[in-house]
């Protein structure tokens, strides 16, 4: 990575954090209500796949802990949040909310939040790529424990004898829910489960950014060339539970600490700072201008926002004024 | 106008569309080199190629989802499930990703999938290959269900459908694949939307649809030949939406109403009408609606048994005649 990405790269991540600190505080304010899933811990995985891919042109679709992902690809941050808001101004006017993000115009294709469901739609958009002759890639960012779904193993199949542009992210934070990796799933190293299907698939540190971008990179690389799917592991970790519902008590604080050790911003923080690029100092303002620009510009945005109308309850259930409900459109 | 069988008409639909759209595939189990279960596929492969007529492997849910998602970026998929009762797998694609994905992503993302498939009870399948699942279908916000009763709704609603932006389930039927029809020898396209009188009557409304409207249409020529009453039968091709105004239409002219499915009663296509003519018209019945629907059990294999199970015209005939006081 060249030195003036990884500066950007570094307030994205910083941002990405503090944004979703953000939505827990607002969560705790009792702002945002349902089910609410954050990133904290796991940033480099989004933000260095998608340095090595072309946000906004490649097709990304993933799971519920999705608004990191979208506002990679280009979603407004403001809309994001509007969403968890439930705000008419929100990415999905509202009708979303945390776990179902989209920004189709930045070609963020969802967050869906029944476990291993983007799978066969991420091999469906690779089915549509190769059926155009385009070149954008299709990229499935899931967790491990996704895994263990049946669709898991029917989406990497029909992936590899069609030969589809996809490459799946497996995001290996190592828990599902609450019940740790070993306690569920037979082998640990997600990409050994990949090996029955006959495509590349590789691990890698997911907490340092570089190594998950020049692996992405590779990865990507690959898929773009016409070369058929690819499986990217990244290791990882969340600090939060999985969800504002979750007590976190199933695992220890000395692994939680473990973790934080190796957090992926403080890594290429002080790589930074020991390549003096970067200042602590510089560092602490562009953290508090990130904080500032969040709460002055989204959290204001949502606030003064409106809420949709219960007039427009049924909106977007189906097509509006489609002609060929009536038989034509003659 | 020719005859042609309920499959032709199905193969025809297809040919069309994708000789028109290169974007318009079909997928499904065995439906390229196999031609398809039914033969309703039947040459696409050879005309179309691979890539287009695409033989899935037996992953309902998967191939559904892979479906689905070409549909995100601008592929129109006709889907074909075998059986029906396969689809039970692939309902988590199908009512999860497609039903519900223009809603939850406000507008932005839509579904323009077609799925199709067989979902009657033909002959001595057993339990796990003769479920009717339209009841399913019809309760999920998000998708239409059509499900066509002779080759020329088989034909036009598959036009219609590959064209309209919403996910759209076709429910057909094993035992009606053969069955002869006109069908318009012009490009026709079925609305996805109401119902049609295949019989105009005074005295009772059967409604059915799919294989029922037969037992109906057979059941109102025995009533009119031998005990002089008029049924008009109301043809409900489709099954969501409803066609609440021409249920009440036919009920406010007849008075009278019984509805044939062929599924079990519980939550079912009749209790459903029985529900809208409640709603719609209720001070224009002059007796309580029936259902003639199968017995609740899974569908056995023995042939008296299963016939036990299934209704047929002569009981639409009964139930008429019950209501009528002369039985």
């Amino acid at each position: 990575m060249k030195l003036e990405d990884k500066k950007r790269v570094l307030r994205e991540m910083l941002y990405s954090r503090r944004f979703e600190e953000r939505c827990y505080e607002a969560y705790v304010e009792r702002k945002i209500g349902g089910f609410l899933h954050l990133y904290p811990g796991q940033e480099a995985c989004c933000h260095g796949v998608m340095e090595a891919a072309r946000p906004g042109y490649d097709y990304v679709i993933t799971g519920y802990r999705d608004h990191v992902h979208a506002i990679k690809c280009g979603a407004d941050p403001k809309e994001v949040m509007a969403e968890l808001y439930g705000k008419e101004t929100g990415s999905s006017k509202g009708r979303g909310g945390s776990m179902h993000i989209f920004d189709v115009k930045h070609r963020f294709m969802g967050g869906y939040a029944l476990v291993g469901g983007p799978f066969p739609l991420a091999v469906g958009m690779a089915k549509g790529i190769k059926l155009k002759s385009t070149d954008e890639i299709s990229i499935c960012f899931l967790g491990d424990a996704a895994n263990n779904q049946g669709t898991f193993h029917e989406s990497l199949n029909i992936a590899a004898v069609w030969q589809l542009p996809v490459l799946f992210v497996c995001e290996n934070n190592l828990y599902g829910i609450g019940t740790r990796i070993d306690r569920s799933t037979a082998v640990i190293d997600q990409h050994k489960r990949v090996c029955g299907y006959g495509f590349p698939s590789v691990q890698v540190d997911g907490q340092d950014i570089e190594a998950v971008y020049a692996a992405a990179k590779v990865a990507v690389d690959h898929v773009r060339s016409g070369k058929g799917p690819y499986f990217l592991e990244l290791m990882t970790y969340r600090y939060r539970g999985h969800s504002m519902s979750d007590s976190n008590k199933y695992r220890s604080k000395d692994e939680e600490a473990e973790w934080v050790k190796r957090d992926p911003i403080y890594i290429l923080r002080d790589r930074l700072i020991k390549e003096k690029a970067l200042s602590m100092d510089e560092y602490k303002k562009m953290d508090q201008a990130i904080i500032d620009e969040i709460e002055n510009e989204v959290i204001k945005f949502c606030e003064e926002s409106p809420e949709p109308k219960v007039e427009e309850l049924t909106k977007y259930t189906l097509a509006e004024n489609d002609p060929w409900v009536k038989g034509g459109a003659r | 106008m020719a005859e042609i069988m309920y499959w032709e008409a199905i193969r025809r639909a297809h040919d069309e569309e994708m000789a028109r759209d290169p974007l318009v595939i079909c997928m499904g189990e065995d439906i390229g080199v196999a031609g398809g279960t039914y033969k309703a596929t039947q040459g696409l492969f050879d005309k179309y190629g691979p890539e287009r007529v695409i033989d899935t492997p037996i992953s309902e849910n998967g191939y559904t989802g892979v479906g689905i998602g070409a549909s995100f970026v601008g592929v129109r998929p006709i889907i074909e499930i075998m059986s029906v009762n396969f689809a039970w797998l692939a309902m988590d694609q199908i009512f999860n990703s497609a039903a519900k994905v223009r809603y939850m992503s406000g507008g932005q993302l839509e579904a323009p999938v077609v799925i199709r498939s067989p979902g009657g009870t033909a002959h001595q399948l057993g339990a796990q290959h003769s479920a009717r699942m339209e009841k399913v279908f019809m309760g999920v916000a998000g998708i239409r269900v059509v499900t066509p009763s002779n080759p020329r709704q088989a034909y036009g609603l598959i036009k219609s459908a590959v064209r309209c932006n919403d996910p759209v389930f076709i429910n057909e039927h094993e035992l009606m694949y053969n069955m002869k029809g006109e069908v318009p020898d012009e490009e026709y396209f079925h609305p996805l939307e109401g119902s049609e009188i295949a019989r105009s009557g005074k005295d009772v409304t059967l409604f059915g649809y799919n294989v029922s409207v037969h037992w109906c249409l057979q059941a109102a020529d025995v009533l009119s030949k031998q005990h002089g009453i008029e049924a008009e039968v109301v043809d409900l091709f489709t099954l969501s939406p409803l066609d609440r105004a021409g249920i009440a239409a036919s009920v406010a002219k007849t008075h009278r109403a019984v509805i044939a499915e062929e599924a079990e009663a519980p939550v079912g296509v009749g209790a459903e009408v029985m529900a809208v003519i409640n709603e719609e018209c209720f001070f224009d019945l002059d007796a309580a609606p029936v259902r003639v629907s199968a017995v609740n059990v899974p569908i056995p294999y023995n042939h008296k048994l299963e016939k036990a199970t299934i209704p047929s015209a002569n009981d639409v005939v009964a139930a008429v005649l019950k209501m009528f006081g002369k039985a």
